[in-house]
């Protein structure tokens, strides 16, 4: 693995400190090898960019990580645990949390809603406890709408706390995903594209409040993304994947001056041009 | 005792005949339409008294019955596809669902209103069995087994010689695939209706000459049916036939050990276990 | 028709609104709030009935019984064979395709039609098992069955106020949020299947427990009563005419259609020609069928729609149509 330095704002870690180990990962579809034999770490307290060229694999990996697809071979290590094929509820549990490309709000619910969903393990969450135990259950609501209103307060959403989610705006979609995984207590947070449809403010306010969420609760982030300035505002190191597997890792500039990656983008292996999925 | 499973066997056979010519309508509309046609066994029960309606009302023999009776339950089934399956095809899956219940009861009201609830055969005539090698068979059994085997040929060209059997194949297995690559589903979908709506009333009008006609006589084979097309694997023909085999041959078995009236059970049994060992049927990738 | 005549009919007819009122909570329950498709709701209105019919009549010769227990207890012990049923089916097809379930439920319906049928040292065969006690029989003169629909109203409103209590609770937000969007649920770490689980059992359970108030209710019980089909098609019309996902319209549905299906079979019943009888009821059922249609067609949301939310662009849509049509 490439040399792995800090990113400037996040507190310095031994590097030799991995919270997520992926041992020859390898995924098919029918006949059709979606990761092949993929390895590599993410250092604790990292913002670690996940980028490749349409079709790299990016997202099944993302799925295979937080347990939403079964690999076919190969081993995930969560803090030196094994994880392979666990279930999602279980992965969130101990504190991997993930969002979509495509933001999966609940339209039918209000942004507050949307949030008070996230926090797991609560009594209100049995129908039996909502009939026996109904004043624990308010308790715990009040003090789960507490957080949900200081998570809206950072993201800046307040005013937006009793609309229903469907009536956001693309970018504001985005960072709701953001405020859901701040709900609970993530450790590692895996974001599929958070910049993508998202208009330049709002996404001054997603990079700021990456960083902030970074530095001030150590979340250890994982980002996919195409938009290169993103990843460079944001990521170290950066991995690249291609065809499944990883090609090179560095800090962004190393990544730049790398012909491979040229290549991998733009070169004739009939992928797309770093173009959106 | 040998004997006497071989015997079962063959009756397996037939029954296996019948619920794998519902099965095969039933799986590719479930392939391709992505929804599980509970009316499926109505349809059958109309085509059955359809040709009943040939047989008694017009003295007609009960081939050209049956031929009357394809052409008005594909007609039939093409009508209720464009009034109303098409119409709900953009909501959720289990609207439509609802709706093909609501069409199993309407077909079963319209059949029991027309026809009335007791129960009536194509021909009085005492079937006289043949004994082949100690096997008793009548002459109906093979004529139903005989007549799977030509319906069977007849798809199978269609399904591998046609521009739309080829079409349809590919959509029942992946849909999404077979938009992209241009197919013009609409058209696929009603020739599947037209398939799947002829197989069913050729399975009824069996149906009603291995024993009687009913007006829930559709209704109650459906179990069965649907344990084929799930064993075959959903949107796959040929598996479905197979499906349809190992149900019938199951369930004629059992009767060794069960008492008859527990068939369908036996179906519902081999359809468990097949979601618990295998839920893409026997022949689909494992998950 | 007589004052008292009028009285027992208005109360047998609000007992059996009553029942078909649980029946139709309990789906709201299962395809209502979690989107699950369960057509057997004929198996399991009938495992609760014949469970309570076994375990509270009085010792007759031929078939299992003689344990004579109260009610309640009969009451009881139908819900948990339900609701322990329904586990079963649910664990092996809740994690599959939604329409598994669906099949399944036909299946386990079909079986239990068959059980009832053949089954004679359990059930009494097609014969039935009569002599069911009502509700606090001997207690005191009741020639009216209004200590029956007492029963059944207590029953009811105990099932609406804990259906409301769930739906109002966390519980009924994440069900909500799995109807939408499940895959975002099980990211935001819940165990989805456990959740639509839950949802199958207590909705099966319900459904029992209308059995069981069904069969205390006429004192017999033939298979015939719960014919798959009859059954289960109409609490489906009575929801689906109601506004799924509403509880208020899940009893209102049950009382609508009721009385529509009561009413045309009294209309039959006094002008009908008596050899049409048979007929008429046919195209009652065709009737029912078709109005289900119809209301998928126009009204898919029911007479009272589960209150959801509209987008804006929607809104403004509406909006400038209906100053379009003012104009």
């Amino acid at each position: 693995m490439a040399d792995v330095t800090q990113a400037g704002d996040a507190a310095t870690v031994p590097k030799a400190d991995p919270i997520l180990r992926l041992c020859d990962v390898e995924k098919q579809f029918g006949g059709i090898r979606a990761v092949a034999a993929c390895s590599f770490e993410i250092g604790r307290g990292t913002i670690t960019g996940l980028i490749g060229p349409n079709g790299a694999g990016k997202s099944t990996l993302f799925n295979i990580i937080s347990g939403f697809i079964a690999p076919t071979s190969g081993r995930i290590l969560l803090d030196e645990d094994e994880i392979t094929g666990l279930a999602p509820h279980v992965l969130f549990a101990r504190g991997l949390v993930r969002t979509f490309q495509i933001p999966q709000e609940f339209q039918q619910l209000t942004v507050l809603d949307n949030l008070m969903l996230v926090p797991a393990g609560r009594s209100g969450e049995s129908i039996v406890s909502s009939w026996f135990r109904w004043a624990r259950v308010c308790d715990e609501e009040t003090g789960i709408r507490d957080r949900a209103e200081e998570v809206l307060e950072f993201l800046q959403l307040t005013r937006l706390r009793d609309e229903f989610a469907g009536n956001l705006s693309g970018g504001q979609k985005k960072l709701l995903e953001l405020g859901r995984t701040m709900m609970t207590d993530a450790r590692l947070v895996l974001l599929d594209e958070p910049g993508a449809g998202v208009n330049p403010t709002l996404m001054k306010r997603l990079v700021a409040d990456i960083r902030r969420l970074n530095r001030e609760r150590g979340y250890t982030f994982c980002i996919i993304e195409h938009d290169m300035d993103l990843i460079a505002a944001l990521c170290d190191p950066v991995i690249v994947m291609a065809e499944g597997a990883v090609l090179t890792a560095g800090s962004m500039a190393e990544i730049r001056r790398d012909p491979r990656v040229i290549e991998a983008y733009f070169g004739g292996s009939g992928q797309a041009r770093g173009t959106r999925a | 005792m040998v004997l006497e499973i071989i015997q079962l066997t063959v009756y397996g056979i037939v029954l296996g005949s019948i619920i794998s010519l519902g099965a095969i309508g039933l799986s590719l509309l479930y392939g391709i339409l992505r929804f599980a046609h509970f009316a499926h066994g109505d349809v059958m029960t109309v085509g059955a008294y359809l040709a009943l309606a040939g047989v008694t009302g017009l003295g007609l023999p009960i081939w050209a019955a049956s031929a009357l009776a394809v052409g008005g339950g594909v007609g039939l089934a093409v009508l209720i596809d464009q009034t109303l399956y098409r119409r709900l095809r953009r909501t959720a899956p289990v609207i439509l669902l609802i709706a093909s219940v609501g069409i199993a009861l309407i077909l079963r009201s319209l059949v029991q209103f027309v026809w009335g609830p007791d129960t009536q055969v194509y021909t009085q005539e005492l079937q006289m069995p043949v004994r082949l090698l100690g096997i008793r068979l009548k002459p109906t059994q093979l004529q139903i087994v005989a007549g799977a085997v030509i319906l069977v040929v007849i798809l199978h060209l269609f399904l591998t010689r046609t521009r739309t059997g080829k079409a349809m194949r590919a959509m029942a297995d992946n849909p999404e695939l077979a938009r992209i690559v241009g197919i013009d589903t609409e058209l696929v979908v009603v020739w599947t209706w037209v398939i799947g709506a002829a197989l069913a009333v050729a399975a009824g009008i069996f149906l009603g000459m291995d024993t009687r006609l009913q007006p829930t006589m559709g209704w109650h084979i459906l179990l069965p049916v649907f344990a084929a097309a799930i064993l075959g694997g959903i949107g796959k023909p040929y598996g479905a036939i197979v499906g349809g085999m190992v149900v019938g041959i199951a369930s004629e078995l059992s009767t060794m050990v069960f008492p008859p009236v527990y068939k369908p059970a036996v179906a519902f049994a081999l359809m468990v276990v097949m979601l618990l060992v295998r839920p893409t049927g026997l022949f689909g990738a494992p998950r | 028709m007589d004052l008292f005549e009028l009285f027992t009919f208005v109360v047998f007819f609000l007992s059996l609104v009553g029942i078909y009122g649980v029946l139709a909570l309990g789906l709201n329950v299962q395809w209502g709030l979690t989107g699950l498709f369960n057509i057997g709701i004929a198996g399991f209105f009938a495992i609760g009935a014949y469970t309570s019919a076994i375990l509270t009549t009085a010792d007759s010769p031929g078939y299992v019984g003689g344990f004579g227990l109260p009610m309640a207890v009969g009451l009881l012990v139908g819900i948990l064979l339900s609701g322990t049923i329904a586990l079963l089916i649910g664990l092996i097809t809740l994690n599959l395709r939604e329409d598994y379930l669906a099949i399944a439920t036909i299946g386990i319906a079909e079986i239990i039609r068959l059980v009832l049928k053949n089954e004679e040292w359990l059930t009494n065969g097609v014969r039935g098992i009569a002599g069911i006690p009502r509700p606090f029989a001997g207690w005191f003169d009741d020639p009216t069955g209004v200590t029956n629909l007492l029963v059944v109203a207590l029953a009811l409103v105990v099932v609406y106020a804990a259906l409301e209590r769930g739906r109002q609770s966390p519980w009924g937000r994440v069900m909500r949020a799995i109807r939408e969007r499940e895959i975002a649920v099980m990211a935001a770490g819940k165990n989805t299947v456990r959740f639509r689980l839950e949802s199958f059992v207590l909705g099966s359970a319900i459904m029992g427990l209308a059995g069981g108030l069904y069969a205390h209710f006429f004192g017999f019980v033939s298979p015939e009563a719960f014919d798959p089909m009859y059954t289960t098609f109409l609490i489906w019309v009575m929801l689906i005419a109601g506004g799924s996902g509403n509880n208020r319209g899940a009893l209102l549905g049950a009382l609508v259609i009721w009385t529509i299906w009561a009413g045309t079979e009294y209309l039959t019943n006094a002008f009908a020609p008596p050899e049409y009888l048979t007929r008429a009821a046919t195209v009652r059922m065709f009737l029912v069928g078709l109005l289900l249609e119809i209301i998928l067609l126009t009204r898919p949301q029911g007479l009272l729609p589960e209150s959801q939310f509209v987008t804006r662009r929607e809104e403004r849509r509406r909006r400038r149509s209906d100053i379009s049509d003012g104009k």
